[in-house]
């Protein structure tokens, strides 16, 4: 089947139709909202309904608010002691499952790492009826006399907050007791948000509350940044630090991939905040520039082309003849290489089609890394994102606050009395802002997506399966949840949540992986040697074993 | 022919007087030679303390707790005035845990022990419940047919009829699915103005009756005292044999309903209707 009669085949409308034609009618008109046929306007961008309850029944891609605290935001720091307040389950299956890859830092493998292991208080019924605080503290105490860490944070899991333990006065306690641990926990109960992305908020909150700022040492560099929302997933944060390098970039903190506690506690010794992943980070980004006057600009190292386009923005920033000059001499030295992989995976990869239902940015960065490959993404979508993370940053003022969001606490910061500086004049950002590089500044999803594509929103089980049936795409791409179900439909399926086994997928070198992973899936042979049950034998027949 | 165990449970707003009225009344069957084991099922664990001639009795949760899965029936069980078996469910100190939770497990545990087995030779298991149902755990005695026959404490002020018309809410969700029925209203009487022909309308509204009137009497505080029933206490006080009569209408009673709530105005305007009247 060519690429042509595939397009032609289906027509945006009718899918939405049949996407939802199966559900019951107030299901199909709230589905409908999250399910948008991109118009590509000039001007303005067509609104779509986003973090939003999933109606109970459907098998949402979505993970819970605790996912998004303690896997997402907490998981890749190595030396804070993630200590989860619940019963085991919810322990293990959080336990480094996202492949966040970290270095052994400067102390080399003797320095500290808590990553492997798995901390938790084990809640077992007799706690749930009697209150779980006494665990929690013995639990604190042996982690302290085990490995004396700078840090250890405490994870609420449902039951705690079903039985109002009161984590943040046993934390408190516990801080004033060791003097040199620091101790703070995170209400990130499971059933909190309408997804992950509440998990991600209180996350932000905490970290900002009770690291950043911490440690006041100024650290040597002369272009020193924050990286936010990298997680070094199968190494990415180390790609994109080679580089950082390469063009003589210093990297204070980076949130959180490959990170540490002392990175957290002298973010704010940085002079620019580079936002990757929006959703997840924003809050930290915009609580620096407003407590200690560091501006933030949207960046994207997924994809060579996006690279090389945050690599200039970081550089116009900073306005130095020798970064700027830096920074174009490294991409000149990484491209060709990125090129030639490129063009030779083209030849097998051009005019393929790819649908991305993953995180609040990755479904979008990606797409990057398919055009470069000739590829057409004919459907995306977010798991947990807000409006913002598909319209761009000016809907914010417009969002409607539902109960939910107010569930979630909105930190209020101000200026810090002695630490507040503004890195730049206003002058100097409007000069900047005239030359083209936007602050604060997110466009979202949809503006980057071609006319007659299918936007949606919190995407389940069902509806993937009928897209899938629908527009046949070349590659899905999508979490671990999904993968079997859609490799049982015959289509080859890319994780990118944690990236299978492969990565790293971000900066120069891991759009060269990129380009060959997603070549070997989509042209492999091996998918026409899979044959469903249906399509072996359509009809069964049998025989009633009497006769 | 094996016995058949009636499975009882007191409920009534906090303070009415639900584990002092359900101890005299268990006095009076045991008197009468029933078999009866109480389950107290409130974390203050205060409701057997008249059987047992004070807090004598280690709670279940607590057992569990200490004992681990190793717990035996005698642990938790205590032998009181007239060979009443007494269990206390227990809980967590206040403000701490989940009370409801420890209800669940305790009762579970009880079953799993044998508590309620024929061999046991029971007449009555009487479960004392604390205050309002406040959540699923304190619903435990009447779901899943735990306790078939439901007698509310009720006075005649209007907080504590309040209270009883919420649990017939309860009682009628309950009933829909199991066996549970309302047994009758207890009045414990307040000295209310009109407070017995009251309760009476009240319980004939709800579609059930009041199968008996209370009256207050300083007996029952000087049995308390002296950690006793009034009958244990003095065996020839007039509120002993008011406590008689209590133990052999519930024995004798045939009336198991359905209740059917009142709406919150017609409940006011009965408050309303009686309340106003001259009182006789």
């Amino acid at each position: 089947m060519t690429v042509e009669e595939k397009l032609v085949q289906w027509d945006p409308v009718d899918i939405k139709a049949k996407l939802i034609a199966k559900y019951p009618p107030k299901v199909a008109r709230k589905r409908a909202k999250q399910i948008m046929i991109n118009e590509a306007l000039e001007n303005e961008t067509p609104e779509i309904t986003a973090n939003v309850r999933t109606i109970p029944g459907i098998i949402t891609m979505r993970g819970c608010t605790y996912a998004g605290c303690k896997g997402v935001i907490m998981g890749p720091t190595r030396d804070i002691v993630n200590l989860v307040h619940g019963p085991i389950g919810c322990s293990f299956y959080a336990w480094l499952t996202r492949r966040n890859q970290t270095d052994p830092g400067p102390e080399g493998p003797d320095g500290e790492n808590f990553m492997p292991y798995a901390f938790s208080t084990d809640m077992q019924e007799q706690d749930i009826i009697f209150g779980g605080e006494k665990k929690l503290e013995a639990a604190i105490q042996e982690a302290y006399d085990l490995f004396h860490p700078k840090s250890i944070a405490i994870f609420a899991t449902c039951p705690v907050g079903l039985i109002g333990d009161d984590i943040h006065t046993v934390t408190r306690l516990m801080k004033e007791k060791f003097g040199d641990c620091n101790v703070y926990a995170f209400s990130c109960e499971g059933y909190k948000g309408v997804s992950q992305s509440a998990g991600h908020h209180i996350a932000n909150n905490q970290v900002f509350r009770h690291i950043v700022g911490e440690n006041d040492e100024v650290k040597p560099g002369k272009f020193k940044i924050n990286l936010l929302g990298e997680y070094n997933i199968g190494g990415d944060g180390f790609e994109i630090d080679r580089i950082f390098d390469k063009c003589g970039i210093t990297c204070i903190s980076t949130f959180s991939g490959n990170s540490t506690y002392d990175q957290f506690a002298s973010a704010h010794t940085a002079d620019l905040n580079a936002v990757m992943c929006h959703r997840s980070i924003n809050y930290v980004a915009d609580m620096l520039e407003t407590k200690y006057g560091i501006p933030w600009i949207k960046v994207n190292f997924i994809g060579a082309e996006a690279t090389a386009k945050s690599l200039r923005k970081i550089a116009q920033y900073f306005d130095d003849k020798d970064l700027i000059k830096k920074v174009e001499e490294v991409i000149a030295e990484e491209m060709p290489a990125v090129e030639a992989v490129a063009a030779d995976v083209k030849t097998r990869t051009d005019g393929k089609t790819a649908m991305l239902f993953v995180g609040a940015s990755r479904a979008h960065h990606y797409q990057g890394l398919f055009t470069e490959m000739g590829m057409k993404v004919i459907s995306a979508g977010y798991e947990f994102a807000h409006r913002d993370d598909y319209e761009g940053r000016q809907v914010i003022p417009d969002l409607k606050l539902d109960a939910d969001s107010r569930n979630i606490e909105e930190l209020v910061v101000e200026p810090d009395e002695t630490r507040f500086a503004p890195r730049k004049t206003a002058k100097e950002i409007a000069a900047l802002e005239a030359d083209g590089l936007d602050f604060k500044k997110y466009d979202g999803l949809i503006p980057d997506m071609a006319k007659d594509t299918l936007i949606i929103d919190d995407l389940n089980q069902y509806e993937a399966e009928k897209l899938v049936e629908l527009m046949k795409p070349d590659i899905f791409c999508a979490g671990i949840k999904e993968k079997f179900s859609i490799m049982k439909l015959g289509v080859p399926m890319k994780q990118l949540h944690s990236y299978d086994s492969g990565g790293p997928y971000a900066g120069f070198k891991g759009a060269m992986n990129f380009y060959a992973e997603i070549d070997r899936l989509t042209n492999s042979k091996v998918w026409s040697y899979l044959k469903a049950p249906w399509q072996e034998s359509p009809e069964l027949t049998a025989a009633y074993v009497w006769e | 022919m094996a016995k058949v165990m009636r499975k009882v449970a007191i409920y009534g707003k906090g303070g009415i007087g639900k584990s002092t009225t359900t101890q005299n009344t268990v006095a009076g069957l045991a008197e009468m030679g029933r078999k009866v084991m109480i389950v107290g099922c409130d974390p203050k664990a205060d409701s057997t303390r008249l059987m047992l001639g004070g807090l004598a009795q280690k709670s279940v949760l607590d057992t569990l707790r200490e004992e681990g899965e190793d717990v035996e029936l005698d642990d938790i069980r205590k032998e009181g005035y007239g060979g009443v078996l007494c269990v206390e469910s227990g809980g967590p100190e206040p403000g701490v845990g989940c009370a409801g939770r420890g209800i669940i497990t305790s009762i579970n545990m009880l079953e799993s022990l044998g508590a309620y087995e024929e061999s046991e030779g029971l007449d009555y298991a009487f479960y004392d419940v604390l205050g309002d149902v406040v959540c699923g755990g304190f619903a435990m005695p009447i779901r899943d047919g735990k306790a078939q026959e439901i007698y509310i404490v009720v006075s005649g002020e209007m907080m504590a009829m309040y209270a009883a018309n919420n649990i017939s809410k309860g009682i009628n969700k309950f009933a829909q699915n199991g066996s549970v029925r309302l047994g009758g209203l207890i009045c414990n009487s307040r000295m209310v103005d009109n407070e017995k022909e009251m309760i009476e309308k009240f319980a004939e509204k709800l579609g059930t009756h009041m199968i008996h009137f209370v009256p207050r009497h300083n007996d029952v505080q000087r049995a308390e005292i002296n950690r006793k029933t009034v009958i244990d206490w003095n065996s020839e006080a007039e509120q002993a044999d008011e406590y008689r009569a209590l133990a052999r209408a519930i024995d004798e009673n045939e009336k198991f309903v359905i209740p059917q709530p009142m709406e919150i105005e017609e409940l006011e305007s009965l408050l309303m209707e009686f309340g106003l009247m001259e009182a006789v």
